[in-house]
């Protein structure tokens, strides 16, 4: 049986006037609609912040360099950390958790498609919070205009004689806002995967992606859930006068700390989890071989979901705490490396003896794997608390994180976009832009933040607006901000190829990479409901059921 | 568009899945408590650090009463509940109202305590650590109450009007799981809050 039998015939495309498809995407419920949604919006915050990234490398190219003042500075550094987690990396992730997971599970839409459509406009209206403090935020003479006291918005820097005005308001208020959305969203994913799975598909036979999901779900509601708690206390104590982390009063700046980490390092893993799902999805049809070790895969991830809920101190060895909580949390931070370190050997298990075909998006998964493994044997090294207590604060953990960050999440995102593009839009992303995008980004990546790791080594602090001439960070910071103008470079490629590719693309047909899941077993781009007849499961392979009914 | 063929052939009838109302709502449940949780570790770590007074021991009373009220609340709802199943509507509107009622006394009691507190002992949020801790985790419990008041009576309207029958207590069942919620963590600030804090 070919796979055109099963094409569904296309949906009749009338034209219509511009504002009518406008308001179409504005009050959509269709899950496909508002992936695509989160998807674009995610893809506009990564460039502006991508730029803010640029502009602090430009500044820090030279000692003693005067591109952008010291406030300035501080506010670039906090919008670029802040927009990159929460208005990127969140809701690109989503965005594919949206688009795909219905269709894998053979589902029409999401459990509940209104909570969808409200959860992303929470999230996007929150994006648009944080950047309307850049006009709305003068409060009283001499406040900034824009967040200015870090991602993590350390107390007592927040309270009101430290940050006057309003720029911590708005920094607040879209976490809480997109923190709302992203829950409702987690919800909405859950009772998706457990309540809207088609006849037969059976936990043990959904797809990896949807089960990775399953767990990143579960982790936002146990992670963002104490965010929102801690920012509603940093509300009453900077509206009301509350002292919850008031110095002056008894209160405790640590406190805000934890509750910040507790939040904050599972974030990582809300992450990196979704782009685990999506190696699992790739690296097997890429490899022409199931997954392997399907079950040690779902147990990993349950693993990995319940012991980073313990580890957040390792953020915090150097500010004091007892040698009982440095070693437990060293103790951990290292156990989180076991079902890690699982997961890429089955990766590589499936890679073994396979008929690899290296299509772009195969191409980033490979670099993703040695990407993140790398990553985490610096996190291993910084879970040690004797040695992070030299190296915290350093560039060294800027390298790190952006090893996890950018050499994980966004080749797992770009792996993703190459692969699914042909779903959502009906054409192939070109392969020779592609595989320059790629080699670029490559290239720039490791240019970047290889070499971050040597300042680090070498006490440069983060942070800092500028250096000193003369100390060994000279050449290596210059070539770090070249390495951020190639993947500048590269990125600009990749926008150009989404836009050719749109009009003058290959046509994909329903399934140009011969794959197993069943998203592939509808149209390209799938119509409103998805399936004209609900399908029904028999295997963790429905489409080699179908393409081999010899093998059944 | 022309018949096409079936790929997929037709379902099986026993294939059943839990239902999203509830798994929903227990998601829900698991952020909520998330959120309680890290208002109760405030609570504890700033007991006895106030610098100020007014001091738990001094101003607080059990509000043994209204506890009484909120708890006996979860057992008409879950009557309420059984009652629509069964789709005996008068005694589900009997004790859905009377849940509402046994929610509102609770409030009221809240209320008359803050009143209490604020005019009689001065504490407000802003007075030491004890105000700040006590009325954020107090007041987020009592936020949650009203909310589910809200619901509740919404849905005695539509009783009231005839539109609450028999198909509709799956839906019921996941407001009533809310309640539960809500008057669990009352018994986890009442511990934290008049037990152990004082
Ligand atoms: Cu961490």
């Amino acid at each position: 049986m070919s796979s055109n039998a099963i094409t569904i015939p296309g949906v009749q495309i009338d034209e219509k006037p511009w504002v009518d498809t406008l308001h179409e995407w504005v009050t959509t419920v269709d899950h496909k609609r508002l992936g695509v949604l989160y998807i674009l919006y995610a893809l506009l915050f990564l460039v502006v912040a991508g730029v803010e990234a640029l502009i602090i490398r430009i500044q820090l190219m030279f000692p003693h360099n005067h591109f952008v003042s010291p406030q300035v500075f501080n506010r670039l550094f906090t919008m670029h950390g802040t927009t990159m987690v929460f208005f990127m990396g969140m809701p690109i992730l989503f965005g594919f958790a949206n688009y795909l997971v219905p269709l894998m599970i053979g589902a029409r839409d999401m459990a509940f498609p209104r909570l969808n459509a409200f959860s992303f406009w929470l999230s996007a209206m929150g994006g648009f919070l944080l950047y309307f403090s850049l006009v709305g935020a003068n409060g009283l003479y001499g406040a900034g205009n824009a967040p200015d006291a870090g991602w993590w918005a350390y107390a007592p820097l927040t309270a009101r004689a430290f940050s006057p005005g309003h720029s911590t308001d708005y920094w607040t208020l879209a976490l809480l806002v997109s923190g709302f959305g992203s829950i409702g969203t987690a919800i909405n994913i859950i009772a998706t995967i457990l309540c809207m799975r088609c006849p037969g598909m059976k936990l043990n036979r959904m797809p990896l992606l949807a089960w990775l999901n399953l767990v990143m779900a579960g982790m936002v509601l146990l992670a963002v859930s104490p965010l929102t708690a801690a920012q509603f206390m940093l509300l009453i104590d900077r509206y009301l006068g509350g002292h919850f982390f008031d110095t002056q009063a008894g209160g405790s700046a640590m406190l805000w700390m934890h509750f910040f980490w507790i939040f904050g390092h599972p974030e990582v893993y809300v992450l990196i989890i979704p782009c685990f799902a999506f190696m699992s999805e790739i690296i097997p049809v890429f490899s022409r071989k199931p997954i392997f070790g399907y079950p040690v895969m779902v147990a990993a991830t349950v693993c990995i979901g319940f012991v980073s809920m313990s580890v957040w101190a390792h953020h915090m060895f150097s500010v004091g705490m007892n040698s009982y909580a440095n070693s437990f949390f060293t103790i951990t931070t290292m156990a989180v490396g076991v079902p890690t370190g699982i997961k890429i050997f089955n990766w590589l298990g499936t890679m073994w003896g396979g008929k690899i075909q290296f299509k772009v998006p195969m191409l980033f998964c490979i670099a993703f794997l040695f990407q993140f493994l790398t990553a985490g044997l610096t996190g291993i090294m910084l879970g040690s608390a004797a040695f992070d207590s030299q190296l915290t604060l350093s560039y060294f953990v800027v390298a790190h994180f952006h090893y996890t960050l950018v050499g994980g999440v966004v080749f797992g995102v770009f792996a993703a976009l190459y692969y699914w593009y042909p779903k959502i839009t009906g054409r192939i992303l070109n392969e020779t832009l592609g595989k320059l995008h790629f080699w670029l980004f490559l290239i720039g990546f490791h240019l970047t933040f290889d070499l971050m790791h040597i300042p680090g080594l070498l006490g440069m602090p983060r942070r800092i607006y500028t250096y000193e001439p003369g100390r060994g960070w000279d050449t290596v910071n210059l070539l770090i901000s070249v390495g951020g103008f190639i993947q500048a470079i590269a990125v600009v490629i990749f926008a150009a190829n989404l836009v050719v590719s749109y009009f003058k693309g290959k046509k994909a047909g329903n399934d140009p990479w011969d794959a197993w899941t069943l998203e592939w077993a509808t149209s390209s781009p799938p119509p409103a409901y998805n399936f004209a007849s609900i399908p029904l499961v028999a295997s963790r392979r429905p489409l080699w059921d179908l393409k081999h009914p010899e093998d059944q | 568009m022309s018949a096409m063929a079936n790929p997929f052939p037709q379902a099986p009838a026993t294939w059943r899945l839990p239902d999203r109302g509830k798994v929903a709502m227990a998601g829900l449940i698991i952020a909520e408590s998330a959120i309680f949780t890290i208002f109760v570790v405030a609570y504890l770590f700033y007991v006895g650090k106030s610098l100020t007074g007014p001091t738990p021991r001094e101003v607080l009373e059990t509000p043994i009463f209204y506890t009484i009220c909120l708890l006996s609340s979860s057992l008409t709802i879950h009557f309420a509940a059984k009652s629509l199943a069964r789709e005996r509507v008068g005694a589900f509107l009997g004790l859905w109202v009377l849940t509402i009622v046994l929610g509102g006394t609770f409030m009221y009691g809240t209320g008359q305590e803050w009143h209490r507190l604020i005019y009689e002992h001065g504490l407000t949020i802003s007075t030491n650590l004890f105000g700040t801790t006590y009325y954020s985790l107090v007041g987020l419990h009592a936020f949650h109450v009203t909310a589910g008041l809200v619901m509740l009576s919404i849905v005695a309207i539509f009783a009231v009007v005839g539109r609450v029958q028999g198909e509709q207590s799956r839906r019921v069942e996941v407001l009533s799981m809310y309640w539960h919620f809500v008057d669990a963590v009352w018994v986890v600030v009442f511990t934290v809050v008049y037990v152990l804090g004082r």
